[in-house]
């Protein structure tokens, strides 16, 4: 086994630490390591955005990222999303608008559309499909997700 | 009568109760499974997609640090000549256990040949390469009509054709033909003014649910065997697992984790066996993830297809006659879903005259899985195109001469069923008056098309069992795992015999061992059977509160009335309690209350759908995009709209990526090309408009609150819509699927 290395990152506004292989992704990090396993891993080579996450306010695939490349950086995940008592807007949205079937895909639109809404609060219905184009789901067919995003960003 | 009911929760659009736990990544999917002293699995699979093992040597894998088992097919119990029965058809065990570990001979690329478990997954896949397998490489067949040729290289030594009841001497590769016939189709083709025959082809597809499989499973020292796993039947898993673990299926519990994306794709098992193996061999918990390329290049896809079609009409419109020629790959091992496309290809009309032949074949690509509606989008695409052309032909609407010809209640459907009431002609009727169908569409190269479609839908068995809370709240114990909101629908159903709120219910999926058999989340099934399950479940529930109520009251339970949430007191006696205050005096009146309900209705009620599409084709590139679609379903009653509306959307999507991108491109070697989601290419948010799901209701006779089962039709007219637009658009008649854009091209003429 490789030796693994010492990270300390930010996660959700928490400083953690933690312990990791360099070949290790950030999703496995994420999800064996520390448990957070709301990013999903639908083909671990960036195709399908179900490991959505925002790292340092930007959008990626945590399986493109490598968990020691997080040294210092700050990550937001799914789970840290909600407050204690209350559910994000977009989160809201896409139980109002029946934006799931599976839910596999969901914590991943639901990261992609709050990068999306952070850069730009007012987007048209071309503009939600364009920025989640790098989002599968293979449920939906998409209509009920593009109508949840567009509510969350008029409700916001 | 069922069209006049007046509901408080049906039709309505409450909040999904696993919906919070879906939305802050809580809900825990197969592969989010932990357990301590998890040991990680990884499966080696063939290279080769056709191949005799000659030896397997595992040495310098057992010898990698970090490597604590390996197993091949010598680790499972020899399956003899068994015949398995699996709720779904008669299968050779051998088949069985041969696609889980290959035995003698590899049979398509990604086969399965030795899993490894390790204490990490990386030590498990770098195990895998330490093992030594060496083949004696056969020629593959790749392609349905040239493995029928009776020179074609051989998969089985042993399968033999059976046609009609009688089983040939000589091996092949075809494993089946079937037949249907009605009436006198030379008499209907002799009366017919007008006659299309027409030849298509349709490529391999993936239902491309976005979870690849995984599976953990444990052996307790006292034999217990538990697997955790998604899937869309556990009961199902466990009888596969039994069967070919030759295991007592009282010694199996499989616990259903959530599921992301099925579309008939996780019913059969793959890694679940081989877990269980892993974890007998090491005496750990063993978890078995794919990875994206072994879920396309290991797990069934549905299958490629050779179709002809003939039909005939008359001047008039009126179809005569018509005929069917369907040859399906059944992959590694037979098993396609040909019956299927048998029993839909002519279901939308009324048809006096019928012939239809379908074949099974086995060719070296992975066996093929039921996915939406299996066989029945392949046989539309034929059917529904050369309806369109013989209204095209003879000068009539297209939806006209649907209506002409629409299968009613009474008619016979080529294979014997008699149709009990349908929606097929109120689908096209509601197609006709969207304003979609009149709107104008008249630009250079932009088309418009329409398709309709049939799926028989399935009963079986489930059961339910509801708990009263005394704060007048249930909690709802069932066995269909949820892949797109039926714990909604069902909880629904329960809640409106009890006149409660669906809030009220708290349902809840549980193990093998916590319900009553239920068969799997397939055949569009779930809200139809379980939901009948909870009906029942809940009249239970109502029958014992009412005899609570007459102890309470002292009165005969037929003295005891429920409407609206409250039982009162007729004949004398004026009392009244509601039924959340019934719930707090269960424990003086007798004690808890349980209902039980279990079902296994044959009343399933066929589903159909007519779908309307604009397309617009580049000239240049042969890219079609779809600038408009409409999809009108008969769901009989919608539980929940905004979910069938869902399963409506997802199912066109699905067929629109399978009319123009998805297909298996194999070399001549017989390898997957394009086995990821960047070059398998899947539709994405940005290739489609917003899908106008418009529900049609005709009852279905055969369910308390006339139900059909909505997911899988929607993925049958597609590919013959957008077939048919592309048509009008650029008049060219596309054959073969997908119509991707050097199809497109081809067509033209541009290259």
């Amino acid at each position: 086994m490789a030796r693994r290395s010492h990270v300390q990152t930010t996660i959700n506004g928490e400083t953690v630490e933690f312990l990791c292989e360099p070949r290790q992704s950030l999703l496995e990090v994420l999800r064996d390591e520390l448990h957070l396993t709301g990013a999903k891993e639908g083909c671990n080579n960036g195709n399908c955005g179900a490991c959505s996450v925002i790292l340092d306010g930007r959008l990626v695939n945590a399986c493109l990222v490598l968990g020691v490349e997080t040294e210092g950086k700050s990550v937001e995940t799914i789970e840290g999303l909600a407050e204690p008592d209350k559910l994000h807007p977009i989160q809201d949205a896409f139980l109002e608008n029946a934006a799931l079937q599976c839910g596999i895909c969901t914590p991943g639109f639901i990261m992609s559309a709050k990068a999306l809404l952070d850069e730009n609060p007012n987007p048209t219905e071309h503009e939600v499909r364009y920025w989640l184009a790098g989002n599968l789901c293979r449920c939906t067919g998409y209509d009920k997700i593009v109508r949840a995003v567009l509510d969350a960003a008029s409700a916001e | 009568m069922l069209e006049n009911k007046e509901y408080k929760v049906i039709g309505t659009r409450p909040i999904r109760h696993d919906g919070v736990d879906k939305v802050t990544g809580r809900a825990l999917y197969g592969a989010d499974f932990q357990a301590a002293g998890l040991l990680h699995g990884r499966v080696l699979r063939s290279p080769h997609a056709h191949a005799r093992i000659i030896s397997i040597d595992t040495s310098r894998a057992e010898a990698l640090p970090g490597v604590k088992g390996v197993v091949t097919a010598k680790d499972l119990p020899d399956p003899g000549d068994k015949i398995a029965d699996l709720g779904e058809g008669a299968v050779n065990l051998k088949h069985l256990c041969d696609n889980i570990l290959a035995s003698d001979k590899v049979l398509y690329k990604g086969h399965a040949v030795a899993a490894v478990a390790a204490t990490n997954p990386h030590i498990a896949e770098e195990a895998c390469t330490l093992i030594d397998v060496e083949y004696e490489v056969l020629p593959p067949v790749l392609e349905v009509r040239q493995a029928m040729e009776p020179d074609a290289p051989l998969l089985h030594e042993h399968l033999r054709t059976t046609s009609l009841g009688e089983t040939a001497d000589e091996p092949s590769n075809v494993a089946s033909h079937i037949q249907h016939k009605l009436g006198d189709p030379e008499k209907g083709f002799a009366e017919a003014d007008v006659i299309i025959e027409r030849e298509f082809v349709t490529g391999t597809v993936h239902q491309g649910y976005i979870e690849p499989h995984n599976a953990t499973a444990h052996y307790n020292q006292d034999g217990q065997l538990t697997i955790w796993c998604s899937t869309q039947g556990a009961f199902t898993v466990r009888e596969q697992v039994a069967e070919i673990l030759q295991y007592p299926i009282s010694k199996i519990k499989v616990v259903p984790m959530e599921i992301g994306g099925g579309f008939g794709g996780k019913i059969s098992v793959y890694i679940k066996p081989v877990a269980a193996l892993l974890a007998k061999k090491t005496g750990k918990p063993v978890k078995v993830l794919m990875n994206r390329a072994d879920v396309f290049e290991g797990t069934g896809p549905t299958p490629a297809s050779f179709i002809r079609v003939k039909m005939g009409a008359t001047k008039e419109g009126k179809i005569t006659a018509a005929e069917a020629y369907l040859a399906f790959e059944a992959g590694a091992y037979p098993g396609s879903p040909v019956g299927p496309g048998a029993m839909c290809i002519f279901a939308p009309y009324s048809i006096e005259n019928v012939i239809i032949d379908g074949y099974d074949v086995v060719v070296n690509k992975p066996k093929t899985a039921p996915y939406r509606a299996p066989g029945a989008p392949n046989a539309a695409f034929g059917s529904e195109t050369v309806v369109d052309e013989i209204a095209e032909k003879l000068g009539i609407d297209p939806l006209e001469i649907r209506l002409l010809n629409g299968a009613k209640e009474g008619d016979r459907r080529a294979d014997g069923p008699v149709h009990p009431r349908i929606g097929c002609i109120e689908t096209v009727e509601a197609a006709k008056a969207h304003p979609h169908y009149t709107a104008p569409n008249g630009k250079k190269h932009h088309g418009r098309g329409v398709a309709s479609g049939y799926w028989f839908n399935i009963g079986l068995e489930s059961s339910v069992t509801i708990n009263v809370n005394s704060d007048g709240t249930i909690n709802l114990i069932e066995g269909s795992t949820d892949i797109g909101g039926t714990r909604a629908s069902i909880a629904m159903q329960a809640a409106e015999v009890l006149g409660i709120s669906a809030e009220s219910v708290n349902p809840s999926v549980v193990d093998t061992e916590s319900v009553g058999y239920t068969a799997v989340t397939g055949g569009s099934r779930t809200t139809y059977a379980t939901g009948y399950a909870a009906y029942e479940a809940a009249q239970d529930v109502k029958r014992q509160m009412i005899a609570r109520a007459a102890k309470l009251w002292e009165v005969e339970e037929a003295n005891v009335q429920f409407a609206d949430g409250e039982f009162s007191s007729i004949n004398g006696k004026e009392e009244q309690i509601s039924f959340r205050d019934l719930c707090a005096r269960l424990g003086e009146t007798g004690g808890p209350i349980v209902g039980s309900g279990t079902v296994n209705p044959g009343g399933a009620g066929g589903a159909y759908a007519t779908h309307v599409v604009d397309v617009a084709v580049d000239e240049e590139t042969g890219k079609v995009d779809i600038l408009r679609y409409t999809a009108v379903q008969d769901a009989g009653k919608a539980i929940h709209p905004s979910y069938v509306e869902g399963q409506i959307q997802g199912g066109a999507v699905q067929g629109i990526g399978w009319a123009l991108n998805e297909e298996y491109i194999y070399n001549a070697e017989g390898e997957m090309t394009n086995a990821s989601f960047l070059d398998y290419r899947m539709p994405t948010c940005l290739d489609l408009p917003m899908i106008d799901a418009v529900i049609v209701e005709v009852p279905n006779p055969g369910h308390p609150y006339g139900v059909r089962g909505v997911g899988e039709v929607p993925i049958v007219p597609p590919m013959a819509a957008i077939a048919n637009a592309i048509y009008d658009a650029i008049g060219v008649r596309m054959t073969e699927l997908p119509m991707s854009p050097d199809r497109l091209l081809k067509a033209m003429g541009k290259i």
